[in-house]
C-alpha cells in the first residue's frame, strides 16, 4: 500500500451487479487489491476485494457471492488495506472456515502477525534446493517417486479413487530420518461434507490435530472463497516454516474446485478465455499457489506441498492437471484400472514422477543402489506392460522365454511391490529389498540399468550365497 | 524532457495513465509512489497503457507516473557472468543481500552491474588520433578465469580517440576512453553501456552454421545435431525431461558463454543451477561452469510482465558476448510461458485474440526472437566471428504439438527435438523421439565429423537411423504375429535396435561418466553397434540364429550397453576391447556352424 495514511471510504452507489462482481461508481481512489466490506440493508456484512480500479469506478469481487445484494441501500466500504490474515502457531490444533475464521467453537486467535495472503515470491537466489528424504512408508512412492522436504508433489486422481485415503496415510506416516515431525496445514477447497468429515475425523482420532490447522471451504459455500482459502493456508505455512522454523506439510484438496472457481470469476469479468474457457492466466495463478513451497538458506523450516486434484474424466491432458504438472515437481498419478483390480494404493508408477528424487536418495540418504534399482524397475515394468498387451493379442506362447519372465515380473511388481495395506508402513530398506526380490525373477543379463557392484552386493542370489558362505565360515570356525 | 502523468486505471499488471503526451512507445516508466518499473505498450491520445513489471497491489488512480525517456535497456559490461538476474536485469543475489529477506519485495532498485568492484583493464593499443566505430575493441578485462571480456566501442558510437586510460584497475563507472564525434562532440566511454533489449545488436554479415555445437548427448550430436549459431526447439509434455535436457545443454555444450533463461518456470530449477554449476567442471576447460554462465530467472510466480521481457534481456546479453567473438548458447525454458505472458498482456489490453486467445502477432514475435540467433561477422576491429545458438523449450498444453506456440515455433527453427511422454514413462532419457525429431544441420556438420572424427560417420549414422525406422515398422507386424513369426533378419534388426536404444540413445544426465560423451566416444559406440550388426548379418547367412547370438553374447551385449557408464571418455580402448569381444563371439558362432 502507498505510504500515506488513508481512511475507510463508504459508497452507496452501485452501478452494476454481475455474478460475484459489484461495480461501484463515484470512487476514484480505490487501491488495486484493496479489501472491501459490503453491508446489506439487513445488516449482513460480506467481504470482497478490488479487481480493477479506475477514476470514477471500482470493480469489486464479493467473496460470499452477490445473492441478495441490491443496487440501492447497500453500503460498500473500502477498508484501506489489502487482504491480510493474522497468523500464529496458536492456529495449530484448530479448525477454520475458508476465510480463516474459527468454526470449532474455540476462542478467536489473539496473538500473531498480520500478513498479506498473496505473499511475496521466494527469491530463487535465496532458495535452498530440497534434498531431505521423506519416508512415506509407501513403496511406490519411496522406491520410485521419492518425496523430499520442500517439494511440491501433487496427487492426480479421478472421481471415486482413494486419493483421500492415500493422503492421510502419507500425512500419518511421513517422517524424515532425523525424526523431526511435520506440522500439517490442511486446506479443503470446495469439498463435499463427507470428505471434510473424513479428514476431520482422521485428524481428531489420530491425535494429529494437535499439530495441524484445518481450513475448510465446503462445496455449497461461495466459489470466490475458494480463491482465498489456499492462500490463507499457505500464509500460515510460510509463517510456521520461515518465522518459526517448523517443517510444514501442506495438503490442498481439491485443486480442481479451485480452478473451476477461477474460471467462474473470469467468465463473470468477461475476460478473453484461453483453453476450454479457463482464463489465460491460470498457469500464473496456479503457480502463485504451488510455488509457495520450498526451503531457504538460513531458515530451518520448510514447506512441502501435496495438492490433490481430480482429473475431469480421468484426462491428464485436461488444462487443470496439465498446467499443474508443468508447475509442480512431479506428480503421483492414480489409476482406475489398478483400483478396479483391487490394488491399493493404485499408483500408476509409469505416469508418476518425482523431479527432486535424485537429490534425496543415495548413500547417506537412502541406499547407494536406490537410483539404479528404481530405473530398472521402471524399465522392466514398462516392458512388462507392453508385453502384456502384446500377449493379449498373439498369445503368451508366441513370446520368447525372456519375455515370459517379464510377464511374471509385472505380476509380482503389482501384487507384491505396489500393493500394500492402509496401515502398512515399509521402511526404505524393506522397499528396496522387496524390489530386488522381484527383479530376481528376470535373468541377470537383463539388469542393464544396475551397476555390477550393486548386483553383486544386493541381488538375492549373491546375498544368499554370501550368507551361506558366512554360515559355513562360522561353522568351520567353531 | 521526461513526462509525468497520473494513473487513471489499474487492472492487474496493466496500468493506464493520462497526461503522458510526449511519451514514447516502449519507453520505460516508473509507476506510483513506489516507482515500480513499467513499460509503455500502447499510446492513445495523451493516455499511455503501461505493463508493470512488479505486482500492482495497492496502486490507485491519482498516483504519479514518471517517464524515463529511454526504452527498456540492459547494462552491458564486465560483471554479468556468474550473476542471477530477474527478467529486467535486477541482480537477485544482490537484492537478497540488500533486503535481508528470502522474499522479493517490490520497488527495490539495485544496479545490474556492481558499481564498486574494480576490474583490471588492459588497453588494446588503440591510440589518440585513431578513428574508431562501433564494435572496435578498446581493451580487455579478465571477467572470469574462463572469459576475457572485450571492452568495445558501443554500436552507435564513432569518432576519433582523444584519450585512452592506461592499464590499471577501474570500476564500470570510470571513464576509460574519450573520443570526439564527427560533429565535434565529446563522448566519454566507460566499460559498460546500455542497450535497448528489443533492438537486435548490429552485425556485418550472417554465415551458414557449419560447426557442430557438441553437447555430449549422443542422440543430439550423432542423430539430430545442433550447429553453432543454429536454432532449435524442445517441445514436450510435462515430465518428459525438457528442463533436464536444457540444463544438460547448458552444462556440457561446447559454447563459451551460456545464457540460461528460466522464463515462467520453477524456482527450484534456478536454485539447482545456482547450486550445482559452481561445483561442476566444464569438460572443455576444467573450470567451474558458473564462470561462463548467466542466469535470468523470472519464475512462474514472479510478475508476468517481466517474464515477457526476460527473453529479450537474455538474448541481448548473448548478443553482447557474441560481439566479443564468442560462441554463446541461449537456452530459454520455456518459450510457451513467454507466449502466455504475451497473451495475458494482450488480453488486458483488450486486443482481438487469434488462435487459443494468443495475440495475432505471436508468430512475428517468435520469428523476431529466433532471428536473433546466427553465426555472424560482428562489427569492429579486430575482425571477429561470433555466434548465438538459441534453444527454446516449448510446453504444449496436453502435449499437443499442433497448438499455436509449437506450430509457429516450428516455422522458425531448424532442429526439432520432440520429447515423448511414452519414452519418459519407461525412463528412456533423454526422451527424444527419433521418429518425430529432425535436424537440418546433419549435412552441414558432416564435414566436421568426417575431418575430425571418422570419414565413415555419415554412413554409420544413417544406417543406425534406418535400423530405428525399420524397428518401428516391424513393431506393427509383431503386434499381429508375435516376435517368433519374424524372419531371422528382422529379429536381428529388433535386437540391434534395442541395443541402439539402450546403449546409445539413452543417456543418464546424472551419471558422472554417462552424462557427457565426447565425439570420439560417441563414434566408437556407433561403430561397435554397426559393425556388430554387419557381422551378425553375415552370421545369419551361415545359419546362425538370432537366439544363439542373443544367448551366447548376452553378457557381452550387456557389457556394451553398460559401457555408457563403465567406459570413461579417456579410456576408449576399453570400448575397442568390447567391440573385439563381440565380433569374436560372432566369428566363433560361425565357426561352430560351418565346422571351420
Amino acid at each position: 500500500m502507498a505510504a500515506e495514511a488513508r481512511v475507510v471510504r463508504e459508497y452507496e452507489s452501485i452501478r452494476e451487479i454481475r455474478g460475484p462482481l459489484v461495480i461501484v461508481e463515484g470512487i476514484s481512489d480505490a487501491a488495486y487489491d484493496e479489501i472491501v466490506e459490503v453491508e446489506l440493508p439487513t445488516g449482513e456484512k460480506r467481504k470482497g476485494r478490488v479487481l480493477e480500479t479506475a477514476r470514477g469506478y471500482a470493480v469489486v469481487q464479493v467473496f460470499e457471492g452477490t445473492t441478495g445484494i441490491a443496487a440501492v441501500g447497500t453500503k460498500v466500504r473500502f477498508l484501506a488495506r489489502t487482504l491480510e490474515v493474522k497468523v500464529s502457531d496458536e492456529m495449530l490444533g484448530r479448525v477454520f472456515n475458508g476465510l480463516g475464521e474459527p468454526i470449532d467453537g474455540g476462542p478467536p486467535i489473539t496473538s500473531g502477525v498480520w500478513r498479506d495472503i498473496n505473499g511475496d515470491p521466494l527469491n530463487p537466489a535465496a532458495r535452498a534446493y530440497p534434498e531431505d528424504f521423506i519416508q512415506t512408508g509407501i513403496s511406490a512412492i519411496d522406491g520410485m517417486n521419492t518425496m523430499v522436504r520442500g517439494q511440491k508433489l501433487p496427487i492426480f486422481s479421478g472421481a471415486g479413487l482413494p486419493h483421500n485415503k492415500l493422503a492421510v496415510q502419507i500425512a500419518r506416516q511421513a517422517t524424515v530420518r532425523t525424526g523431526e515431525e511435520f506440522a500439517v496445514v490442511f486446506a479443503a477447497i470446495g469439498v463435499m461434507h463427507d470428505d471434510a468429515l473424513f479428514f476431520k475425523k482422521f485428524f481428531e482420532e489420530t491425535g494429529a490435530i494437535k499439530r495441524a490447522a484445518l481450513f475448510i471451504n465446503l462445496a455449497d459455500e461461495p466459489a470466490s472463497v475458494r480463491l482465498i482459502t489456499p492462500r490463507i493456508a499457505l500464509t500460515l505455512a510460510e509463517h510456521l516454516a520461515f518465522d518459526l522454523g517448523m517443517h510444514v506439510l501442506v495438503i490442498l484438496t481439491d485443486m480442481t474446485n479451485y480452478a473451476e472457481a477461477l474460471r467462474e470469476i473470469s467468465a463473470a469479468r468477461e475476460e478473453v478465455p484461453g483453453r476450454q474457457g479457463y482464463p489465460g492466466y491460470m498457469y500464473s495463478d496456479l503457480a502463485s499457489i504451488y510455488e509457495r513451497a520450498g526451503r531457504a538458506h538460513g531458515k530451518k523450516g520448510s514447506i512441502t506441498q501435496m495438492p490433490i486434484l481430480t482429473m475431469p474424466n480421468d484426462d491428464i491432458t485436461h488444462p487443470i492437471p496439465d498446467l499443474t504438472g508443468y508447475i509442480t515437481e512431479g506428480q503421483i498419478v492414480l489409476s482406475r484400472e489398478l483400483h478396479n483390480r483391487g490394488i491399493y494404493p493404485p499408483i500408476n508408477v509409469l505416469m508418476s514422477l518425482s523431479r527432486l528424487m535424485k537429490e534425496g536418495i543415495g548413500p547417506g540418504k537412502t541406499r547407494e543402489d536406490h537410483a539404479n534399482v528404481s530405473d530398472q524397475l521402471y524399465a522392466a515394468y514398462s516392458r512388462a506392460v507392453e508385453l502384456r498387451s502384446l500377449a493379449a493379442i498373439v498369445g503368451e506362447e508366441s513370446l520368447s522365454e525372456v519375455d515370459r519372465k517379464y510377464l511374471r515380473f509385472g505380476e509380482a511388481f503389482e501384487q507384491r511391490f505396489l500393493k500394500q495395506g492402509f496401515y502398512e508402513n515399509r521402511s526404505i530398506e524393506e522397499t528396496l529389498d522387496l524390489a530386488w526380490e522381484i527383479l530376481a525373477i528376470l535373468p541377470e543379463s537383463e539388469l542393464y540399468r544396475i551397476k555390477d557392484e550393486y548386483i553383486k552386493k544386493y541381488h538375492p542370489k549373491y546375498r544368499r550365497r554370501r550368507q551361506q558362505q558366512e554360515a559355513k565360515a562360522a561353522a568351520t570356525a567353531s | 524532457m521526461a513526462v509525468k502523468g497520473r494513473i487513471i486505471r489499474v487492472a492487474g499488471p496493466l496500468v493506464v495513465a493520462e497526461g503522458m503526451s510526449g511519451a514514447k512507445m516502449y519507453e520505460m516508466v516508473e509507476v506510483g509512489e513506489e516507482r515500480l518499473v513499467g513499460e509503455i505498450n500502447r499510446i492513445v491520445g495523451d493516455k499511455a497503457y503501461i505493463q508493470v513489471y512488479e505486482t500492482t497491489t495497492g496502486l490507485k488512480p491519482g498516483e504519479p507516473v514518471y517517464g524515463t525517456g529511454s526504452p527498456l535497456s540492459v547494462e552491458l559490461g564486465p560483471g554479468i557472468i556468474g550473476k542471477i538476474y530477474d527478467g529486467i536485469q535486477r541482480p537477485l543475489d544482490v537484492i537478497k543481500e540488500v533486503t535481508k529477506s528470502i522474499f522479493i519485495r517490490r520497488g527495490v532498485k539495485v544496479p545490474a552491474l556492481d558499481r564498486t568492484k574494480k576490474w583490471h583493464f588492459k588497453p588494446s593499443g588503440v591510440k589518440p588520433g585513431d578513428k574508431v566505430s562501433g564494435g572496435d575493441v578498446l581493451g580487455e578485462v579478465p571477467e572470469t578465469p574462463l572469459v576475457t571480456h572485450r571492452v568495445m566501442v558501443p554500436p552507435d558510437v564513432r569518432g576519433v580517440i582523444k584519450w585512452v586510460a592506461p592499464e590499471g584497475d577501474y570500476t564500470v563507472e570510470d571513464v576509460i576512453a574519450e573520443l570526439e564525434t564527427p560533429d565535434g562532440g565529446k563522448v566519454e566511454l566507460k566499460m559498460y553501456h546500455r542497450w535497448p533489449v528489443r533492438r537486435p545488436r548490429p552485425i556485418v554479415e550472417k554465415y551458414e552454421p557449419v560447426e557442430p555445437l557438441i553437447t555430449g548427448f549422443r542422440v543430439i550430436d550423432t542423430m539430430f545435431p545442433m550447429a553453432k549459431g543454429g536454432t532449435g526447439a524442445i517441445p514436450g509434455p510435462f515430465g518428459s525431461g525438457k528442463t533436464v535436457t536444457l540444463q544438460s545443454l547448458a552444462k556440457w555444450s561446447s559454447a563459451r558463454i551460456v545464457v540460461y533463461i528460466g522464463c515462467g518456470e520453477r524456482g527450484n530449477e534456478m536454485t539447482e543451477v545456482l547450486e550445482s554449476f559452481p561445483k561442476l567442471k566444464d569438460p572443455w576447460t576444467g573450470r567451474p561452469m558458473m564462470e561462463r554462465t548467466i542466469l535470468i530467472a523470472n519464475t512462474s510466480n514472479m510478475p508476468v510482465a517481466a517474464r515477457e521481457a526476460s527473453i529479450y534481456t537474455g538474448i541481448t546479453i548473448a548478443e553482447y558476448y557474441r560481439d566479443m567473438g564468442y560462441d554463446a548458447l541461449l537456452v530459454a525454458d520455456s518459450t510457451s510461458r513467454w507466449a502466455e505472458a504475451l497473451r495475458e498482456i494482450a488480453g488486458r489490453l483488450e486486443e482481438m485474440p487469434a488462435e487459443e486467445g494468443y495475440p495475432s502477432y505471436l508468430a512475428s514475435r517468435l520469428a523476431e526472437f529466433y532471428s536473433r540467433a546466427g553465426r555472424v561477422k560482428v562489427p569492429g576491429q579486430p575482425e571477429r566471428v561470433g555466434s548465438v545458438t538459441v534453444v527454446g523449450a516449448v510446453s504444449p498444453p496436453g502435449g499437443d504439438f499442433t497448438e499455436p506456440v509449437t506450430a509457429n515455433t516450428k516455422r522458425f527453427i531448424r532442429v526439432f527435438w520432440a520429447l515423448d511422454a511414452k519414452l519418459a514413462y519407461s525412463r528412456h532419457y533423454p526422451a527424444i523421439n527419433w521418429l518425430l525429431s529432425y535436424s537440418a544441420y546433419v549435412e552441414t556438420v558432416a564435414k566436421w565429423w568426417h575431418e575430425n572424427i571418422s570419414p565413415k560417420w555419415k554412413e554409420y549414422r544413417d544406417q543406425a537411423y534406418e535400423l530405428l525406422l525399420r524397428e518401428d515398422e516391424l513393431k506393427d507386424i509383431v503386434r499381429l504375429v508375435g516376435t517368433e513369426g519374424l524372419s531371422e533378419r528382422d529379429k536381428l534388426i529388433l535386437e540391434v535396435a534395442r541395443i541402439i536404444r539402450e546403449g546409445f540413445l539413452q543417456q543418464n544426465a546424472f551419471d558422472p561418466v554417462d552424462a557427457f560423451a565426447t565425439p570420439q566416444k560417441q563414434w566408437k559406440q556407433l561403430e561397435t553397434i554397426i559393425d556388430f550388426y554387419r557381422a551378425a548379418l553375415n552370421a545369419l547367412q551361415h545359419g546362425v540364429t538370432v537366439k544363439e547370438i542373443r544367448e551366447r553374447l548376452a553378457d557381452k551385449i550387456r557389457a556394451f550397453i553398460m559401457a555408457r557408464y563403465n567406459v570413461p571418455n579417456d579410456k576408449l580402448e576399453l570400448l575397442d576391447k568390447i567391440r573385439e569381444e563381440l565380433l569374436k563371439g560372432i566369428e566363433e558362432l560361425i565357426r561352430e556352424k560351418t565346422g571351420r
